[in-house]
């Protein structure tokens, strides 16, 4: 009986959340659970909550602030969660809108302008701290990631090259081999990586995913499948895999046509814009009949997205409206602008595949040229880029 | 990108392997943010002096602020949101201020519900606010988390209706765009009033049934029927006076329906009088055939008239009436009527008259005009009694000939 109610109590639930016109309403059950909080050893620790304490009460104190919104950006970048980001600002409040804070600041303010895609403004903080500072690492490497991600692909490299000096020969390697990866050098520069990862002693296991995701990704651009999957199935066995790695594994089995596998793997991810992306593209390849209601909630989410304004996800956005909505004209005017923030394999990859669909030929004629100039090697991009020619 | 990241992170975790002497932090491209970032939905409907208000505010956000989770089990119940209810409006409703010139809008609460969005439950906080005065402008200020979460955005879509239709306007609140100014359409009654007279006067120039019984009935106006023939009238002075009689009883006549009907006195089924409107236009043009009113057309526009009227009366009723604005709406209506009725009478009085000696109006003007709107209304006669489509089917007719 107990359990009856409690399934009922449950379907109730469903219905309420997900009917079409749903209206505000009064839960019957004091004891129904309206939200369940995202359970965080380190932030419920009682060290995290007198840091709290600490700031609350002497709020201009520069290494509490910073020390608080380090912890913050790590959760957000383990949760995926904005609002953390959201809260590391908040405590950099005294310093955010100064010209020139303290250094420490200048590089987390860089960090966040990158995590909201302001990558100028990013670049901007990153150049005064290094003024400043020409030894901050930390630095050199958040330029190098931004500048790589903008395609300024010799900037990109001198910023690695700074990191010889400053950090351990696998993190600069892998900083210089995925920038040299993208720009013409694609075998050498997996080969490089491949060699220095294996002959790297005690890697912690956090560096083990990160390389091999890295070389996964480089080898799937070679067009090796084989050597791709077996380093996406290395990566994943060494730890809880992070969302990066399973999306960047979902979108290579996706292409392999093995979209039973990518269910298998993001059906607990669906909080997860871009991993829901991945798994309603999976379950509509499949066949699945839930493929329609994942592809709702997925358009929710960008409606929801678009009411604030946020350009953040318009690399998913081009995608969900050209795989997911059939609509390759609004697909190509997203990933065009996209283009104009980011542009790596992905971002490239959603534009031309659109533009092809749109049969738009100047948008093609872009994208081809792009990529010769580049020099981007990329087995998918240039299937797609030779029948265009072929035509 | 985001793999570096990772990397930032890996070596704070593992300085001693690095054997590094600065701290890194991760640094996560928006892609590892997938998830959807905090904002609450704030609706706002102007209703007279009053506002009617409706807040959503996820409860994960409260719980941040004000903390919701009492037993800290990471699980918001009802009852937990029932216990804090009231602290938490006065949290949420002292971060919203809602100004009417200058003076504060005091806000009343009302009910807590509950509701669902893409990313999780929210509290609805419902609220009254009371201005002093009519509302024509809104000030708000928002500042809900801004202290906590600069990243938050208060959505806001605000309701209001003007003289006869209702605007929506939406705005996004942040640290950089707190405060807000909202100029809603004048609601003062000379506007509203101008904006039924503009009503009327489209209606006639839209509503091409009213043109063409017009037409009708002043196409021979200039001229008069001797000997089986039209002939033009010798002098101004009758034609004059004839069309002054015409629109003079057309006016009258319409007037007095559209007031019963509006005032519900009385009502008379939408499909009758458009048919009959239909019916009244292909005798009106029958009549420059075949002449059997003459002298008293202005009798003819009056009888037609009563049911034009009828037809006024239900465009007027679909801009959406209340009780205090009722008259204003009708004289404002009428008024535009008859302005773009006596445009029309002004474009086409003088060009009748100035051609009214040629053959060429006397008979083809009269002749093949009076045809072409007896085809045109018989067409519409059928499609609004016979409920045939016949005007959207003229594409596929055509092309059925081939002439397409």
């Amino acid at each position: 009986m107990m359990m009856l109610k409690k399934i009922s109590a449950f379907l109730m639930l469903i219905l309420c959340c997900y009917a079409v016109n749903a209206k505000p309403y009064m839960p019957t059950d004091m004891n129904a659970v309206l939200e369940q909080l995202p359970i965080n050893a380190d932030l419920s620790s009682a060290n995290f909550k007198a840091l709290r304490t600490q700031l609350n009460a002497n709020p201009t104190n520069v290494n509490l602030a910073t020390e608080l919104a380090r912890l913050y950006i790590e959760r957000a970048r383990d949760e995926g969660d904005p609002r953390y980001l959201g809260y590391a600002q908040a405590a950099l409040t005294p310093w955010w809108n100064l010209d020139q804070p303290p250094i420490a600041v200048i590089v987390l303010r860089a960090t966040l302008f990158q995590s909201t895609h302001q990558f100028n403004q990013a670049l901007k903080d990153l150049d005064t701290a290094l003024k400043l500072d020409s030894n901050n690492g930390q630095a050199w490497i958040t330029r190098a990631t931004i500048l790589q991600v903008q395609g300024e692909y010799a900037q990109a490299l001198k910023s690695c090259e700074h990191l010889y000096a400053l950090a351990p020969a696998l993190i600069t390697l892998t900083c210089v081999a995925n920038v040299r990866n993208l720009n013409g050098d694609a075998l050498k520069s997996y080969q490089d990586l491949k060699l220095c990862y294996q002959q790297a002693a005690d890697k912690p296991p956090a560096i083990q995913v990160w390389v091999l995701t890295l070389l996964a990704e480089m080898a799937v651009r070679l067009g090796n499948t084989i050597a791709a999957d077996q380093t996406f199935q290395q990566a994943i066995k060494i730890e809880k895999p992070d969302s990066y790695l399973l999306g960047a594994y979902s979108d290579f089995l996706l292409d392999q046509n093995r979209p039973q596998e990518v269910i298998k793997l993001l059906k607990d991810k669906t909080n997860n814009d871009a991993l829901l992306l991945r798994y309603a593209e999976a379950l509509k390849n499949a066949n699945a009949i839930q493929a329609e209601f994942q592809i709702q909630s997925l358009q929710q989410r960008f409606a929801a997205a678009m009411l604030r304004a946020d350009t953040v996800h318009q690399r998913e956005q081009s995608r969900f409206e050209l795989r997911l909505m059939h609509n390759p004209v609004k697909a190509l005017a997203i990933a065009k602008l996209n283009w104009q923030v980011q542009k790596e394999p992905a971002d490239a990859r959603v534009y031309l595949e659109a533009a092809v669909a749109a049969n738009d030929k100047n948008a093609v004629a872009t994208m081809v040229n792009w990529l010769a100039t580049s020099h981007l090697q990329d087995a998918a991009l240039q299937k797609i880029s030779d029948r265009t020619q072929h035509k | 990108m985001i793999y570096k990241n990772m990397l930032i992170r890996v070596i704070k975790k593992h300085i001693s392997w690095f054997n590094c002497c600065f701290v890194l932090l991760c640094l996560c491209s928006a892609n590892a943010y997938a998830h959807k970032p905090s904002d609450s939905y704030l609706q706002l409907a102007v209703q007279e002096n009053k506002l009617l208000g409706q807040w959503d505010i996820a409860l994960r956000d409260l719980d941040f602020a004000i903390g919701l989770d009492q037993d800290g089990n990471h699980a918001i119940t009802w009852q937990e949101v029932v216990n804090k209810q009231k602290e938490m409006q006065a949290y949420a409703f002292a971060r919203l201020h809602i100004q009417l010139k200058k003076t504060d809008c005091p806000i009343k609460y009302g009910q807590v519900l509950i509701d669902h969005h893409t990313d999780g439950n929210y509290a609805v906080l419902q609220f009254t606010a009371n201005c002093k005065g009519q509302i024509n402008q809104l000030a708000l200020r928002y500042s809900l988390f801004a202290d906590l979460d600069p990243s938050h955005r208060g959505l806001l879509k605000l309701t209001y209706k003007g003289s006869t239709i209702t605007t929506v306007k939406t705005a996004i609140f942040g640290p950089d765009s707190a405060s807000q100014l909202f100029m809603l359409a004048e609601q003062n009654r000379f506007n509203e009033f101008k904006d039924y007279v503009t009503e009327g006067i489209w209606h006639i120039w839209t509503g091409y049934d009213h043109i063409l019984f017009l037409i009708s009935l002043l196409l021979p106006a200039v001229l008069v029927y001797d000997r089986k023939k039209w002939q033009a009238a010798p002098h101004f002075k009758a034609p004059f006076f004839d069309i002054l009689k015409v629109v003079t009883a057309f006016t009258l006549a319409h007037s007095i329906t559209l007031t019963l009907a509006t005032l519900q006195v009385i009502s008379l089924p939408s499909r009758w009088v458009e048919s009959v409107i239909a019916l009244s236009i292909i005798l009106a043009a029958l009549n420059n055939l075949y002449p059997y009113v003459l002298g008293r057309r202005w009798l003819v526009a009056f009888s037609f008239g009563l049911i034009h009227g009828f037809g006024f009366a239900a465009v007027l009723a679909d801009l959406g009436l209340t009780n205090s604005t009722l008259v204003l709406a009708l004289v404002g209506f009428n008024i535009g009527v008859e302005i773009g009725q006596l445009c029309i009478v002004i474009v086409f009085v003088p060009l009748a008259y100035a051609l009214r000696h040629s053959k060429f109006y006397q008979n083809k003007v009269i002749a093949g005009g009076s045809i072409l709107v007896v085809l045109i209304a018989s067409a519409w006669f059928i499609e609004r009694a016979f409920n045939q489509p016949i005007f959207s089917q003229i594409p596929n007719f055509l092309s059925y000939l081939g002439l397409k």
